[in-house]
């Protein structure tokens, strides 16, 4: 089923979040589109939503930015009245409640992560349909199909911050790098008790990995174990 | 953002059938309008089969761990079993967000009852028609909640096992089996239960579920090896830690081909 | 009550000339005239007790109880007109609900009091309404521990440690203050509610008394229940008995 309208702009994207013994790691890359043309590349998908609580927006660019925005604003009230912030969980509840009541009309993968006093860091997905699921990492958006593997093979409990935003790069500039959606730079915040840090990668410095060199690289003689590029054969 | 010059001004592309193509009458519609409000969803988020059988002491249940996202395996570590009260196991498959919402309605209606302070409780009866009343509700509003579910409990020294689905049907017998489990489990389950309802122990019971869940996995493409059992019995509702299904695969390492083939 | 007959007590949309709103004032009076209920909290959890009047010995046993619960973890006690109280905690329900619905967890009691302290103040800006005649004691353990709101009929709302409305609030209020009511736990804290409750009451004015008491706690399993019929029995055979050697 196709969810989004016709001409409406897509956050098919790659989205991260990794929760932390302190803190969130969150991330992005930065492409949105409109089919296949790329309407924005320096797009910053991880939104402010209270101090210690930001979210990851995948789907209708439209509709996660007025989702968001809500709860925002609910978040600014809740605090007011509340006389301290907010606990993520109170966050990712009203993202929930928004994505579920209005199932029908939205088109919103989003990833809520932050820092509380009460349980300290956490991460919730909330997919496409308005469910609510607590984990201790996330991935979301058209690009994350892609490293699902990559990440069960890899994650570990206990890592610390370093570990956890080079984990988080890692897997964005893989999904970046398979998904014709998602693409451009890597956005990264660090949420921990003491503050928000930016973290930014640019376009010509992702981390890389196996790209194929060999095979796009010019005609060379054969070395002892290297493949060798063959023509594709054509059936007469 | 249109980027020819001739164009603007004009009917965009998607809406106007520029080269008359179609006869107005045909003209397809895709315009941003015409999907329109479209409320019977589809699943998205999905859990599979539930199983539940009576024993003895009380019911059993059985739901695994996994939420699907279409083929993939998305969540892995979710719980399809929800207790309401103290007398009451409820088990969902269909979507998540739908169960989520079910089993907070559920937990307003039992504060209701709790805050009303007649000392009076729900039990699985009341619990299995209000659930009834509500999803046939919601399916005559064209926007069902897309869960098949299984009610089970113990009160009053009475055992109760029931079903109800997205369409506002019930039904209860002493096994019971929601999705892919109602054609694979349901035979099983039937053929070692019926009959000894009253003379099954827990632990013939819980073979009897291990069983039909390891079945259910051999063959259910949306299912997964680990799961959890509920038992609602006088004494209460327990349910388990996960636990991982044993699987025998060993047999298969002689196989070769798929007919005359010997190596 | 030099104040009946100027014409300015008979709305609560209108002050006197030195700037006092009288149907609230005799909104207080209504508190007043009741049976006394009280809060206390303590280290681990929070007890209400009632003084309940018993006008009618045609009366069913434990019948028109004055201490309901709000929520799971939160329980409420009036005095004052009973129906006014029936009203306020069904408010307080929805209250709390609402809370659950919008944030989906459990409300702290600061939330409520807060929402009931609104809406109860409402009712002294029209003409077309009477304040509410009853002083509520909210208790509750939420995510920040145990906590002790009462809401006036003014509207206004303070926390305590131990609170005392009704009738006999005065005596109450000196005799909770002896007590060292963040040392004390719930079980305690029970006896010595029954044990108060028991000295306020007025013998020689009121006859007969049902003593009404709850608590939250870990002993409750963080739920606003009444207290075990073996310790309430226990509480109300010390306080009878202490009652004696008082007098």
């Amino acid at each position: 089923m196709n969810r989004l309208k016709t001409g409406e702009v897509n956050l098919g994207t790659s989205i991260m979040a990794v929760q932390f013994e302190g803190g969130v790691v969150i991330g992005a890359d930065s492409r949105t589109t409109t089919g296949s043309y790329i309407a924005n590349r320096v797009t910053d998908k991880l939104t402010h939503v209270h101090d210690r609580i930001y979210c990851c927006r995948s789907g209708s660019a439209a509709d996660t930015q007025a989702v968001a925005d809500i709860v925002h604003y609910y978040l600014q009230m809740y605090t007011q009245t509340a006389g301290q912030p907010p606990a993520v969980h109170t966050a990712a509840a009203l993202f929930q409640k928004l994505c579920y009541e209005n199932k029908d009309g939205l088109s919103a993968g989003i990833i809520v992560a932050g820092w509380d006093k009460d349980v300290g860091a956490s991460v919730y997905n909330i997919p496409l349909g308005g469910g609510m699921f607590r984990q201790p990492w996330a991935i979301g958006g058209s690009g994350s199909t892609y490293v699902y593997g990559y990440c069960d093979a890899t994650y570990k409990d206990g890592w610390g911050r370093d570990e956890t935003v080079e984990f988080v790069r890692n897997t964005l500039s893989l999904a970046m790098s398979r998904d014709g959606s998602s693409g451009g730079v890597i956005r990264m915040c660090v949420i921990t008790e003491g503050g928000v840090e930016r973290l930014f990668v640019p376009g010509d410095q992702l981390p890389k990995f196996w790209e194929g060199r060999e095979v796009l690289g010019a005609a060379t003689k054969k070395v002892a174990g290297e493949t060798e590029v063959v023509p594709m054969a054509v059936e007469v | 953002m249109d980027h020819f010059p001739t164009n603007w001004g004009r009917p965009r592309n998607d809406a106007f059938d520029a080269y008359g193509t179609y006869p107005i009458a045909q003209r397809p519609k895709n315009d941003a309008f015409s999907a329109g409000v479209q409320h019977t969803q589809q699943p998205i988020v999905t859990g599979t089969s539930v199983l539940a059988i009576k024993y003895k002491d009380g019911i059993m249940m059985a739901a695994d761990n996994l939420a699907s996202y279409g083929s993939l395996a998305r969540f892995k570590d979710i719980q399809r079993l929800h207790a309401v009260g103290d007398n009451t196991v409820i088990g969902a498959g269909g979507d998540m967000s739908d169960f989520q919402y079910i089993q907070t309605i559920l937990d307003e209606l039992m504060i209701d009852e709790f805050t009303s302070g007649d000392h009076q409780t729900l039990g699985p009866a009341e619990i299995h028609e209000y659930l009834s009343q509500i999803m046939y509700a919601r399916r005559s509003k064209m926007n069902p909640l897309w869960n098949s579910l299984l009610v089970g409990g113990f009160k009053d020294g009475q055992r109760f096992l029931a079903y109800v689905d997205l369409l506002g049907t019930t039904y209860s017998a002493s096994t019971l089996a929601t999705g892919y489990g109602s054609y694979i489990a349901q035979p099983l389950l039937r053929k070692a239960v019926e009959g000894y309802e009253d003379v099954l122990t827990e632990e013939e019971a819980l073979k009897i579920i291990e069983n039909s869940m390891r079945v259910l996995y051999y063959r259910d493409a949306r299912s997964l090896n680990k799961y959890q059992v509920a038992t609602i019995t006088e004494k209460g509702v327990t349910i388990s830690e996960s636990r991982q299904l044993e699987t025998s695969w060993s047999f298969a390492e002689g196989i070769r081909g798929y007919g005359a083939q010997t190596q | 009550m030099t104040s009946i007959g100027t014409g300015y007590d008979l709305s609560a949309s209108t002050y006197s000339p030195d700037g006092r709103i009288f149907q609230v004032e005799y909104a207080n009076k209504a508190v007043e005239n009741s049976g006394t209920a009280i809060g206390l909290r303590v280290k681990d959890g929070i007890v209400l007790a009632v003084e309940k009047l018993v006008h009618s010995k045609l009366l069913v046993p434990n019948a028109n109880r004055r201490i309901q619960t709000i929520d799971r973890h939160i329980g409420l006690a009036t005095a004052g007109l009973l129906a006014d109280g029936r009203h306020l905690s069904n408010r307080a329900r929805d209250e709390a609900s609402n809370y659950r619905e919008t944030y989906n967890s459990p409300p702290p009691l600061k939330a409520v009091a807060d929402r009931l302290g609104l809406y109860v103040q409402a009712y002294t800006l029209y003409s077309s309404v009477r304040p509410f005649g009853i002083s509520t004691i909210l208790g509750a353990v939420d995510n920040s521990g145990p906590s002790l709101y009462v809401v006036e009929p003014s509207g206004v709302f303070f926390g305590y440690n131990g609170a005392a409305v009704g009738k006999g609030r005065q005596l109450a209020k000196t005799e909770l203050e002896k007590l060292k009511l963040s040392e004390l736990s719930t079980r305690e804290a029970v006896i010595e509610a029954a044990r108060i409750i028991y000295l306020v009451h007025d013998d020689a004015k009121e006859k007969d008394f049902e003593l009404e008491m709850s608590w939250i706690g870990d002993d409750s399993g963080g739920l606003h229940v009444p207290v075990p019929k073996d310790l309430f029995d226990e509480a109300e055979a010390k306080a009878k008995a202490a009652l004696e050697n008082f007098e």
